[in-house]
């Protein structure tokens, strides 16, 4: 009993964080399937909507904000792809992905300007913020929501791909680019779709994520956001169930080597990870293989 | 243009931009911002072209120079604070566990080492990485060295999270021009050889480069491993011009930084990289400054919307601007000469031109 | 072993350029090359035909070391160049013929590099020219595989005479290759017809001893073919080559070849003269069966 209580925090610590990188993930991965594009922007988006609801719920209701966050967001989302991405579709991808480093750049930028550089307190959501205990364990109500909420979205989402025209577009559309354009599928608004989507899971993971963080700095997003990214190629890239797999995988491990009292290595040991899955297994745990035709 | 004839230029022209600098300095105010913009950018022009040469010469795009940088200037630091400074620089480390000190060139010879040393143990498992699978891996590579130097048991060599200072800086700016000017040389000497050439072959295609005889894995190497050999020697640099540095310096957003100024002077363009960190230095730490004045009137308007940060807000927009519209960027793949431009006079105004070349050359 | 060697001399002494033994190539379930054996002799000019999907472009692809062969053994003068066995996963799932003929002997699977260095150069089905470099210099870049120079020399210039040397013999190529009026051209910009000459040039610039041809004459009109049928004669008399080529255009195969090998669904049905391959039943059923080329 002693020895669950004493590691138990750390666990559901990391399954909550593995939950909130799954939603962030998510984004990664749909995008990257079918434009082949690592969105660097995705984590700073992440960002800028934890500071729509900081300043949305100083002059709102919460009930108000947040949906008035989300749909800010997926907005925005939906901009970055339509400014930023669209016009490079036939570009060479280094220049797509440079693009997505300027956008990033561009929010940090923006959200420092607005924010002046200072942490913004995260205001204190009714109810998931509420403290509760567990096995003599304290902690928020967030923390055991979390992973239940990823996984009724990510069900969810994938009977949406499953089951809907607009799924069997992405589906197809990430299978070959150029010939579902030629069957017809209009490309655009799968794209677009799959920012929106992408963007909506973020701004949800905003709401968990930063509940259970002391505030939002413009730098805030980068880092969950690569390390997202790391679960979306560790999963396999393109592949959503494993986006989420690895997701948990990842915020798990990296709150064991918290729990363990090597801090400063939680981040190093992502990016370990990351190369050495990459190294064994390019295409992840559940990728599928491309091969190069000569 | 006759070979020697073009020697002659490009030497008389290095000496005579060395020579204003010197005047300029004489002339100056020492805390003018021209010359943090001057050496600043000198160094950010070698990382820059350090950058171009991978991923705009050989085509791999590695995001890993931010963590080249830190190993070249933890080792130049670590390497040249005066034994006497030891004590008082690691007070929380009984004086750190190097009790000596080096040359300065020699020390940032061996930042540049270091640098190639990790830039081959990590391109052993990561070259073989596909572009942006590469780009990550090489970002995340970065991240770990910095998560590495700031860790409290290395503390005795990197002084953990503390700051390393004390150790020996440069006060003219001719100090970074010159070794930045001999590094960017060397680059600029190795892609015109034959191994310049076989890169661009792995550049525009790899099956073909490797159907003609180039082995790839040992060109990809020597590539990285050059390339962050420079990257150390500009971190070295950037540690003489910061006299402090940190780990938490290093991190990706620098790296993003140095990208975008390859992009916008063009990539695959040595000259380009050069003008454009010049560019992008002083439009950042010095042009741009006004917007971040609250203060700041046009006659008795009072301009909107002006305070610190704008300035970055202004110049991200420009960067995607140009991300978007200009996306060859300054120079495209072309190459600044002194040769082109005689060219251009040549025919624009005949033989009078060729003095005036001279005066619009250079950065 | 000694008797293996004994069989390695016999080889060395005729005059047998190029030999494939039981050469399979399992993709997956998908047997795409499946128990080829061919011969191409010093001076010979060889050719390789069939439908589309045949395995052709798969066989030269073995034959220089882009694919590992699923197994078999190539032999380049007599040397054993590649030889592989089912391994792995493959050894379930392999399909072929003879798979436990090589079982035990070492495996030899040179990168593509490698084999171009022993005197095998290629050209491709689908041209692969340095499109950002000038015609020239496309030429150049294949005499840097000759080079006795180091990154040092090199870069210091200290190899002045080998790099003159370099750039006598590519000048004296484009003139041979009739390149000499676009010498500063970029590669991509010169027609179809010219580019294919380049490629050739390009391949040529190694020094080869055999040649693989991929198609050389994919694109081009009859008056181009018929020059292209004399060009490929006089090089191979010039530099005392020996051919090999996969080539759909019938006139061309037949005007110049000396034997001509037909693969149909991976399987070699055919070996012999030009005149034997035309009235092969088996040949003509396998094309008037399949997609009709001619």
């Amino acid at each position: 009993m002693d020895w669950i209580s004493r590691n138990l925090p750390y666990l559901m610590a990391g399954i909550s964080v593995g939950g909130q990188y799954a939603l962030i993930a998510i984004g990664y991965t749909m995008v990257y399937g079918i434009l082949r594009l690592i969105n660097f922007a995705h984590g700073d988006i992440f960002m800028v909507a934890g500071l729509i609801l900081v300043y949305s719920a100083t002059v709102l209701p919460m009930y108000i904000a947040i949906p008035l966050m989300i749909i800010a967001t997926v907005f925005i989302g939906f901009m970055v792809e339509r400014v930023a991405y669209k016009p490079l579709r036939s570009a060479p991808r280094m220049s797509i992905m440079i693009s997505a480093i300027g956008v990033s750049y561009l929010l940090q930028n923006l959200a420092l300007y607005v924010t002046g550089g200072l942490s913004q307190q995260y205001p204190a959501i009714p109810w998931i913020s509420d403290t509760i205990t567990i096995f003599g364990t304290t902690t928020k109500r967030v923390t055991v929501i979390t992973p239940f909420l990823t996984i009724i979205l990510v069900v969810i989402l994938v009977l949406l791909i499953k089951y809907t025209k607009i799924g069997m577009a992405m589906r197809a559309a990430s299978r070959d680019f150029e010939t579902s354009q030629l069957m017809g599928i209009k490309i655009n608004s799968v794209v677009s779709m799959t920012f929106i989507i992408g963007t909506f899971l973020a701004a949800i993971g905003s709401l968990l994520f930063f509940t259970n963080y002391t505030g939002v700095t413009p730098t805030v997003g980068a880092m969950p956001g690569l390390k997202a990214f790391v679960a979306a190629v560790f999963g396999g890239i393109g592949s959503i169930p494993g986006a989420v797999i690895g997701a948990f995988i990842i915020g798990i491990c990296e709150n064991i080597i918290k729990g363990l009292g090597w801090t400063t290595f939680s981040d190093a040991f992502t990016f370990a990870l990351l190369i050495i899955i990459l190294i064994a297994k390019p295409t992840g745990l559940f990728g599928e293989k491309a091969t190069d035709k000569v | 243009m006759s070979k020697t004839k073009k020697i002659a230029w490009n030497v008389g022209l290095i000496a005579a931009l060395l020579i204003v600098l010197f005047i300029l300095e004489q002339v100056m105010p020492s805390g003018s911002m021209l010359f943090t913009v001057l050496k600043k950018g000198a160094i950010y022009a070698l990382v820059a072209v350090s950058m171009n040469l991978l991923n705009g010469f050989t085509g791999l795009f590695s995001l890993g120079q931010a963590g080249f940088m830190l190993l070249g200037a933890y080792t130049y630091a670590i390497l040249t604070i005066p034994a006497a400074s030891r004590a008082s620089v690691y007070q929380y480390y009984d004086g750190g566990i190097i009790n000596f000190a080096i040359p300065v060139p020699l020390a940032l010879i061996a930042g540049g080492l270091v640098a190639a040393l990790f830039a081959f143990l990590i391109g052993l498992p990561v070259l073989r990485l596909k572009s942006d699978y590469l780009a990550i891996a090489t970002l995340g590579f970065a991240e770990i060295i910095r998560a590495v130097f700031q860790w409290d048991k290395l503390g005795p060599v990197t002084n953990g999270s503390n700051l390393l200072k004390s150790f020996p800086t440069f006060r003219s700016v001719l100090y970074p021009f010159i070794v930045s000017g001999i590094c960017i040389a060397l680059i600029v000497m190795l892609i015109n050889s034959t191994y310049g050439r076989a890169f661009k072959a792995i550049r525009d295609d790899e099956i073909a480069a490797e159907a003609m005889g180039i082995n790839l894995a040992h060109h990809k190497r020597l590539a990285f491993v050059i390339s962050s050999f420079f990257a150390g020697v500009s971190g070295g640099l950037l540690a003489m011009y910061q006299t402090t540095i940190q780990a938490s310096m290093f991190k990706s957003a620098m790296t993003y930084e140095i990208l975008l100024i390859v992009v916008i002077g063009g990539i695959g363009s040595v000259t380009g990289s050069c003008i454009s960190s010049f560019l992008f230095i002083a439009c950042s730490e010095w042009w741009l400054r006004f917007l971040d004045n609250e203060n700041f009137y046009i006659g008795s308007f009072h301009v909107p919307l002006l305070r610190a940060g704008f300035r970055k807000v202004v110049f991200s927009i420009v960067i995607m601007a140009m991300v978007l519209f200009y996306r060859q960027g300054i120079m495209g793949t072309k190459e600044f000469s002194v040769e082109a431009v005689y060219n251009f006079f040549k025919k624009k105004f005949g033989k009078k031109g060729v003095k005036e070349a001279g005066g619009t050359n250079e950065q | 072993m000694s008797n293996d060697k004994k069989t390695d001399n016999n080889r060395k002494n005729d005059n047998t350029m190029l030999k494939l033994e039981n050469i399979t190539m399992q993709f997956g379930g998908v047997i795409a090359v499946d128990n080829v054996s061919l011969e191409v002799k010093k001076g010979e000019i060889i050719s390789l035909i069939g439908p589309n999907g045949a395995g052709k472009t798969t066989a030269f692809n073995m034959i220089t070391g882009v694919y590992a062969p699923t197994n078999g053994v190539i032999y380049y003068k007599g040397n054993k160049i590649i030889q592989n066995t089912p391994q792995g996963k493959m050894k379930k799932l392999y399909q072929g013929e003879n798979a436990d003929m090589y079982v035990g002997k070492h495996v030899i699977a040179p990168t593509p590099d490698k084999v171009t260095r022993l005197g095998i150069a290629r050209t491709f089905q689908n041209i692969r020219l340095f499109k950002s470099q000038t015609v020239f210099e496309n030429i150049l870049i294949a005499k840097h595989m000759l080079r006795t120079s180091n990154i040092f020399t090199a870069t210091f210039k200290l190899n002045a005479k080998e790099e003159a040397q370099m750039r006598k013999e590519s000048e004296e190529l484009l003139k041979i290759m009739e390149l000499e009026d676009v010498r500063d051209e970029l590669a991509t910009s010169l027609p179809y017809g010219k580019q294919r000459h380049l490629e050739i040039a390009r391949a040529l610039a190694t020094k080869p001893e055999l040649l693989l041809l991929d198609e050389p004459a994919a694109g081009m009109n009859p008056q181009e073919t018929l020059e292209l049928t004399q060009f490929i004669g006089r090089i191979r008399d010039e530099f005392g080559l020996t051919i090999f080529m996969i080539e759909h255009h019938m006139d061309l195969v037949m005007e110049i070849s000396d034997r001509i090998y037909v693969l149909d669904f991976g399987k070699s049905i055919a070996e012999g003269t030009p005149d034997e391959v035309r009235n092969n039943p088996r040949v003509i059923e396998a094309y008037l069966g399949g997609a009709q080329d001619e």
